[in-house]
């Protein structure tokens, strides 16, 4: 598998550190309350097709990325830099 | 028998026999031409076995290669090159190949029919995994591995290109000549040692020149084109997600001193061109597995392309137009043609030899080699004297790779074989013989095509030229097993027949996937390259179904066996695992300190004196330095990051529970960090050095963690915020100075003495040091007066001798882990033995370090109810007079030592010096009011029970006079 970096150019995903779901970009507010944070923190879905993952290139350019890639075709289809997200 | 004398000869041996061969031809080649024809024993019933192929599909001449550690079993003779002093021997044969004792299971094979082992070892259960397995196992099997660590180097590479053609044979060269001229960068790969495929094979003509010579001149063209590179000895074994291909390359010489065995290859490429060929498939008639009994094209191919004949009187069997130019190109050659035996009635042939048409091989005889053939011809038998019998049931298109991500091939009617599904594989397009495409016209035809097809869609503009070259169409009459007694062989590596195939039938293994589990047809390492499509058509006359509707089982990679070496290349031992050394390494080292491993740090275990005999007397001795001298540690393995800009300290207030940007310019605070989900992630000191200026400290083992998250928050979560962060960890050797000397000692290495007013408990800033500008902290993870000093790297070395010099001078000196771990369980302190994952701010009695004035990472999971409750288990101190272990659990006094009655566990434990007793810290249910109460230690991993006394953490020193004084 390799991701393209927006800084580094393609990579093999060996430079990459898997975290999970895009989710994690969503932060609930401190007082969001129990149900919001414990779907922050654990309910993810497991879908096959489509996903929004967030990968850290740790031994590249350091950049957090959200990279957008399909489960059954195994096709990577971008990656952006997480920092420019519009939230 | 040789042809023709060779010119150049080498010496190799085969179960000790010395045999000569030419030097690269296939092992194979030298012992047919030697007249061995015994050259293996079969996998279950060890029968005797001779050589069948000549390529990666071989069945049958299995080998071992070389001795002792280096001995590598299951090496397929006919890939395996000559070379001088190889040593080849046989296996699955004893005591000899000739005079096999397993060859009893041979006579009661109708005991040992497909899945017998299902049935007959079921009783009693435990005796399959003691008795029947292993016996079946030693009795069954191919040859064996030495058990020893293999000595040899192999490797692994990686390749880019815009275009791979998988295979050089008429298809794949014209493919890689007409996208290297259109100036596509071309990887071509072949398995064969040198390039040209069945061209090097097969008597015919291109351009009106030898075939052979049409392939020189291609190559030459290649060679001359500095953007394609070939590859021989190189077999593509893997097609993998975006235009990732595995490659295996048998490096040439092998056993060469200064060269890998073999090198794994990832190629990465734009679009692939399949280019793989096609596989000879044999008919399944009675004791076709007789050595002389070889595949058609084989036997010509030995003849052409090696100068040798494997046999003196040579018959023909075959269903299909190919097999008679075995005859041909050998009676051409010289060799006698005994018969040629054609199962179709209409087929129009003619030769200088016996031919029968409509007639069939119905019996053969020979143990150990080929005597005579019978068949049935015209309502009559007939008896055919014969040292090799060639067969050809037709031609199966190698399809392989197209089905290696879940691709399932096609049937095609008129060749009766499988050919590949276009789009399988993303990138990919297949040409030639693989597509199903036989004739050399249409394969060079077909390469060039879809070549200049591959090189449009890059973006040039390739031309097509196709060079001139025999069309003659190839028909064939399926046969797939020639009716009669007697066992027809269909599965030769996993000794499966007919008659296996159609036992699973009836027993309603009736799936083509069941089918092979219950048979083993088709199974590693042959993968069934040869005999998937007969075993197909069997199960589908046994089942009443047509082939299309049976399927085909699924082709996995690697196409051909990979050896987990070549795999792992570079993994062997401690491989390519980084190592990270202090700038103290070798002073340590000098000292005999043994080094152990922290993460991919080495850091000293402790510091051996004279006289001592154990490790404690050594760590009581430096344990005492520190609370009666002074004591010098290497600390650089510590993480420190360094964080800078206008909302460094907001960056700090988010990530830590506490509060940092109340912290003054010159100052050091204690920081507890938080996962999330409310767990403690990490601890450690931060140092304020200016207003915009941190260095966060980290435990060693969560350095790169801690930086992860960091880098996390910044990016991902406040990208509002104004600040950096950079790892400096290896930028700053750092030592701790820790006991009531420190001060002292300090002194004697700084520029300017320290004034205990201006550097108070937690006072950090700039120091000389010996003329070097370093930092200073007054910190202490010991619980003494103590300091951590730290220099650019580079001066590290020469810092470190001479502060332990000097701390010698003052009674003194250097101490180790043992003894930086007794020093904070002796105060308290925890480690990642106590974060470990599941404990909370609460549980370690930091609660109140949550600051309830801001927001931070953690904070509302930390709020929830479950993590905060009294009943949880609680980090407590615990004393005995007798030596305690880490990982034993808690119990009231008197209650059973089960798991539903444990109360906690121990996390850390070490015999204090300072204390003259046994701590130990550990976690306790409700653990801080049960102070002064014995309780009940139980470890029944290491068999120990001890009362011991429960107490605050905090062992030495409760109030912390001693570091603040």
């Amino acid at each position: 598998m390799r991701i393209t970096c927006p800084n580094c150019g393609t990579r093999d995903r060996r430079e990459f550190y898997y975290l999970g779901d895009a989710l994690a970009l969503d932060r609930p507010a401190e007082d969001a309350g129990l149900g919001a944070w414990d779907d922050y923190l654990h309910s993810r879905d497991n879908p096959a097709g489509e996903t929004r993952d967030l990968w850290c290139h740790e031994a590249g350019c350091g950049a957090w990325l959200i990279v957008e890639r399909n489960t059954v075709t195994h096709a990577v289809h971008k990656a952006t830099l997480a920092e420019k997200v519009k939230r | 028998m040789r042809l023709q004398a060779p010119e150049n000869m080498v010496t190799f041996t085969f179960d000790g026999r010395r045999i000569k061969g030419v030097p690269g031809e296939p092992v194979s080649a030298a012992l047919l031409a030697n007249g061995i024809k015994l050259v293996a024993r079969s996998f279950k019933y060890h029968r005797p076995r001779g050589v069948m192929s000549a390529g990666a599909e071989e069945q049958n001449a299995l080998v071992t290669v070389g001795q002792g550690a280096q001995a590598e079993p299951n090496v397929r003779a006919t890939t395996l090159e000559v070379s001088e002093g190889l040593e080849v021997s046989s296996q699955n044969a004893w005591p000899s190949l000739r005079y096999d004792m397993m060859a009893v299971n041979d006579l009661i094979s109708p005991f040992l029919a497909a899945g017998f082992y299902y049935k007959t070892f079921m009783w009693p259960r435990s005796f399959w995994e003691k008795l029947y397995e292993p016996v079946i196992r030693r009795a069954a099997g191919l040859g064996a591995l030495s058990g020893q660590t293999n000595p040899d180097t192999y490797e692994k590479a990686f390749a880019f290109c815009d275009v791979l053609v998988i295979g050089a044979g008429p298809a794949g060269l014209m493919a890689a000549l007409t996208a290297g001229r259109a100036g596509a960068d071309v990887i071509i790969a072949d398995d064969d040692t040198a390039m040209g495929g069945r061209l090097l094979r097969e008597c015919e003509d291109i351009e009106g020149k030898p075939a052979r010579e049409w392939v020189l001149d291609a190559l030459a063209e290649l060679d001359a084109m500095p953007n394609v590179r070939r590859m021989t000895r190189t077999t593509v074994t893997g097609a993998y997600d975006q235009g990732t291909y595995g490659a295996l390359e048998r490096v040439a010489g092998r056993f060469a001193p200064d060269k890998p065995l073999e090198c794994f290859w990832r190629i990465v490429a734009q679009r692939a061109i399949l280019c793989a060929g096609a596989l000879e498939r044999p008919i399944a008639f009675p004791n076709n597995d007789r050595p002389g009994i070889m595949m058609a094209s084989a036997v010509r191919a030995y003849v052409n392309r090696w100068g040798v004949t494997p046999g003196k009187a040579v018959t023909v069997f075959g269903n299909n137009d190919d097999a008679h130019r075995t005859a041909r190109d050998l009676a051409a050659a010289g060799i006698k043609v005994a018969a040629v035996i054609d199962s179709r009635d209409d087929a129009k042939v003619a030769g200088d030899y016996p031919i029968y048409t409509g007639a069939q091989v119905i019996a053969t005889k020979g143990r150990h080699g080929l005597q005579s053939i019978t068949i049935r011809h015209n309502g009559g038998t007939r008896m055919v004297q014969t040292d090799c019998l060639a067969m050809s049931g037709g031609w199966n298109p190698t399809v392989h790779l197209t089905c290696h991500m879940n691709g399932r091939p096609t049937w095609r009617e008129d060749i009766a074989s499988f050919v590949p599904t276009p789009q399988s594989i993303p990138g990919m397009v297949t040409a030639g013989a693989c597509n199903g495409s036989f004739t050399t016209a249409a394969c060079l035809a077909e390469g060039a095509a879809v070549a200049a097809e591959v090189a449009a869609g890059l973006g040039l503009k390739p031309k097509v030229t196709v060079p001139d070259a025999d069309g003659t169409a190839y028909a064939l009459a399926p046969l797939w097993a020639v009716p009669g007694k007697g066992r027809k062989w269909i599965d030769f590596q996993n000794d499966v027949h007919v008659k296996d195939i159609k036992l699973a039938a009836q027993e309603n293994f009736r799936s083509v996937e069941h089918m092979k589990r219950y048979t083993t047809q088709g199974m590693a390492p042959d993968q069934g390259k040869s005999s998937n499509v007969v075993a197909l058509a069997v199960l589908a006359d046994a089942t009443g179904r047509g082939i299309p509707e049976t399927g085909t089982t699924t082709f996995r990679p690697p196409y051909v066996p990979v050896s987990i070496a070549a795999m792992g290349a570079g993994s062997q031992g401690k491989g390519f695992a980084p190592e990270r050394f202090t700038t103290s390494h070798k002073a340590s080292v000098a000292r005999d300190a043994p080094m152990i491993e922290a993460g991919l740090w080495y850091r000293p275990s402790y510091f051996p004196q004279m006289g001592e005999t154990h490790w404690q007397q050594s760590c009581d001795r430096e344990v005492g330095y520190v609370r009666n001298a002074v004591g010098v540690c290497d600390v650089s393995t510590l993480g420190k990051i360094d964080i800078q800009g206008p909302d460094a300290a907001a960056l700090l207030d988010f990530v830590y529970t506490n509060m940092f940007s109340t912290l003054k310019v010159g100052r050091v605070r204690y920081g507890l960090m938080l996962r999330e989900d409310g767990h403690v992630m990490d601890d450690g000191t931060t140092a304020r050095l200016g207003d915009t200026h941190f260095v966060m400290t980290t435990t060693t083992a969560a350095a790169g963690l801690v930086m992860r998250h960091l880098e996390f928050v910044l990016q991902v979560l406040r990208s509002d915020l104004d600040a950096k962060v950079i790892s400096v960890t290896e930028q700053w050797a750092q030592f701790a100075v820790a006991g009531p000397q420190a001060l002292a000692l300090l002194n004697t290495v700084l520029d300017q003495d320290l004034d205990d007013e201006i550097w108070p408990f937690m006072a950090c800033g700039e120091v000389g040091v010996s003329g070097v500008p370093g930092r200073l902290f007054r910190i202490s993870f010991s619980g003494e007066h103590a300091y951590e000093v730290a220099v650019p790297s580079r001066y590290g070395e020469s810092l470190f001798r001479m502060l332990t010099a000097q701390a010698e001078v003052m009674g003194g000196g250097p101490y180790g882990m043992e003894a930086l771990n007794v020093l904070r369980i002796e105060k308290g302190f925890v480690t990642h033995a106590e974060l470990h994952g599941r404990t909370t701010a609460f549980d370690i009695g930091m609660a109140r370090m949550v600051s309830a004035k801001k927001d931070c990472i953690g904070k509302a999971a930390a709020a929830r109810p479950g993590l905060s409750d009294w009943g949880r288990q609680q980090l407590v101190g615990l004393r005995s007079t007798n030596a305690l272990t880490a990982g034993a659990h808690l119990f009231e006094k008197n209650a059973a030592e089960t798991r539903g009655n444990s109360l906690g566990y121990t996390t850390s434990v070490c015999y204090s010096p300072t204390l003259q007793m046994h701590l130990a810290l550990g976690f306790l249910e409700n653990g801080r009011a049960r102070h002064g109460e014995v309780i009940k230690l139980r470890d029944h991993l290491r068999d120990v029970t001890e009362e011991v006394a429960v107490c605050d953490p905090v062992f030495f020193d409760p109030t912390g006079g001693r570091a603040r004084g």
